[in-house]
């Protein structure tokens, strides 16, 4: 059982951080283990890079600060090398980082170039979106990161009860739809044809971060969109290569999306307004941000709906 | 515009005794060392009781479930009022369970998950909306939803009356042992499954698997039905199934009813009888 929740603000922005920190913690129960973040703020010529060099439970041996401080200098060095201009690179805590930077270039090429520094993983790519995963509950996460003051269009988050794999970042969600920029993906449920698509995947040359299937998705709508697939179409032929019972929602620079498995196994609540759309597994979480009595109503089996600004 | 609320809020003096205290929407939740949240087993004792005609009535939206339920048992059980009124349920999960008395619960908003389980006997109404499980194991008593439900409304429901005017989701009463579930709207796939006895009353479409795996019982649908399940088949409509429909539309007032076709267990999955299990003991094999 895990929890996720989605916001899109039809026009306009939003303080996002605040709402989807609101969201996630009134379903805490559904998920103590982690929590994480897709946010999309205001689009940028730059390319914003969230990544880590760590995991927050990796032991803490003496030479832990120099060595994650050396390897964080040799991906600000590759970041130049490949051809982009550092802005800046903050540190977010012992282990996190965000870095802005002028890039115009192959994203997967500048992806694939900075991973290659032992320990660091991208969490997130682009030119709207930023990933923020951690250990702990929202109000840990948005606490240690700032969360508090980011204000945006759209975002999505997930609290996650572990049951396919570790109880660390690489196993939480969000996932970034490597190597496309500004795509994430969070996921409700157990996908059974997990191996399947991942040798499948790998063959086709995609790269896979963690061992939790909901990495799967995010990298299957990846496929999807480079093949030329707009983000509907992708997240319905899902319904039929994935196997298992799944909610999900992917979001892109601009739009949101959600679908449900044949058997609508996993929960969904939907509200609609004419500028806001909410959704989260459960109802109170809705509630945390819209304090009234609302409609809200659950898709059904197979469904895919997509919202655009 | 939306109104959207960030952190605060206001904390009760009962909630802040146990540490530590997090923010959610408009109220404050308590964990305790388990990372349960709201261990705290005090009745509010908030409500405005009119002894004269036994009505109370008291404002959920600051109570945790717990104190919700609490109050709503005090109120029931220690001063026994017979019609209680509950204001600004705010979609908690779990609210009104276990209540096994004649009584009359409205409910001003929306419930969460597995509201309304376990009842014996009263009669409620939701005027919002309802989570997954509504009415789980309900034994008797008539519930009224006014808008929609969530998915395994009436699973296992044993007796009495649901009515939905909305929408159902998935797995409409799923494991249904009795009574009459009434849905004004669609309702999900796999709805009626491993149904044992009872009547579903569906006016709009239903989704794949209707009936799947059911054992006996009928399902009335009035829209189209996207696929029956296994072992499900057309039924043969008899004028007990007429005057079924038109006193359930009669008695919570559903207008004219439309025609339904009515849907059955063929019988060829199970060995298959119709003895109770302590009838099934009489027999000699």
């Amino acid at each position: 059982m895990c929890g996720i929740a989605g916001v899109i603000h039809r026009d306009g922005e939003g303080e996002i951080g605040n709402e989807i920190t609101a969201m996630l913690q009134a379903m805490k129960h559904r998920g103590p283990d982690s929590t994480g973040y897709a946010l999309y703020g205001p689009p940028s010529d730059h390319v914003v890079i969230r990544f880590k060099l760590a995991d927050a439970n990796d032991r803490r041996d003496f030479e832990f600060r120099e060595r994650l401080e050396r390897h964080r200098l040799e991906v600000e060095a590759r970041l130049a090398k490949i051809g982009g201009t550092v802005d800046r690179v903050d540190r977010e805590t012992d282990y996190a980082y965000r870095a802005v930077v002028r890039y115009d270039g192959d994203l997967k090429a500048l992806a694939d170039y900075i991973e290659d520094v032992p320990g660091c993983e991208v969490l997130s790519l682009g030119h709207s979106l930023e990933i923020v995963k951690d250990l702990g509950d929202a109000e840990e996460v948005s606490q240690q990161y700032n969360l508090g003051g980011f204000r945006g269009t759209h975002g999505i988050g997930h609290v996650r009860m572990a049951t396919e794999s570790d109880v660390d970042i690489s196993g939480a969600h969000p996932y970034w739809a490597y190597p496309f920029s500004d795509v994430a993906v969070v996921h409700n449920g157990q996908l059974t044809n997990y191996f399947q698509w991942r040798r499948r995947l790998e063959r086709s040359g995609h790269r896979f971060q963690s061992e939790c299937d909901s990495e799967i998705i995010a990298v299957y709508l990846a496929e999807k969109l480079q093949e030329g697939y707009d983000l509907e179409t992708a997240m319905k032929q899902s319904l039929d290569d994935l196997d298992g019972v799944f909610t999900y929602l992917a979001v892109t620079v601009d739009s949101l999306g959600v679908a449900k498995d044949e058997m609508a196994a996993k929960p969904l609540v939907l509200y609609e307004s004419d500028n806001l759309v909410a959704m989260a597994s459960e109802e109170v979480a809705i509630r945390a941000i819209i304090d009234r009595e609302i409609d809200t109503y659950d898709p059904y089996e197979r469904e895919v709906l997509v919202w655009t600004r | 515009m939306d109104t959207v609320t960030g952190f605060g809020g206001s904390s009760s003096e009962a909630q802040r005794s146990v540490a530590p205290a997090r923010t959610s929407g408009g109220r404050r939740i308590t964990y305790d060392a388990r990372g349960l949240a709201e261990p705290i087993a005090e009745v509010p004792k908030i409500s405005e009781i009119d002894e004269a005609v036994s009505k109370a009535t008291f404002n959920a939206a600051g109570l945790t479930i717990r104190q919700i339920n609490l109050e709503l048992r005090w109120l029931l059980y220690e001063q026994g009022i017979d019609d209680v009124t509950v204001l600004n349920p705010g979609a908690k999960h779990s609210i009104g369970v276990g209540i096994l008395r004649r009584c009359r619960i409205r409910f001003e908003g929306s419930l969460g998950y597995f509201g309304l389980g376990l009842i014996d006997g009263p009669e409620i109404t939701v005027t919002g909306r309802v989570g997954w499980s509504v009415c789980e194991n309900m034994m008797s008593g008539v519930v009224v939803i006014e808008k929609n439900a969530g998915s395994l409304a009436g699973a296992a429901f044993r007796g009495g009356d649901l009515v939905i005017k909305g929408q159902a989701g998935a797995r409409t009463g799923i494991d249904q042992k009795g009574g009459t579930i009434v849905v004004c709207g669609d309702v999900g796939s796999m709805t009626g499954f491993m149904m044992q006895r009872g009547r579903q009353i569906i006016c709009g479409d239903a989704g794949p698997g209707l009936g799947d795996s059911m054992y006996d019982g009928e399902i009335y649908v009035a829209g189209r039905v996207k696929s029956l399940g296994i072992d499900c088949v057309p039924g043969d409509w008899s004028d007990a199934d007429t005057e079924l429909i038109e006193r359930k539309f009669r008695i919570y007032g559903l207008g004219t009813p439309p025609e339904f076709q009515k849907f059955v267990c063929g019988k060829v999955l199970y060995n298959y009888d119709s003895l109770e299990p302590s009838e099934r003991k009489l027999v000699i094999h």
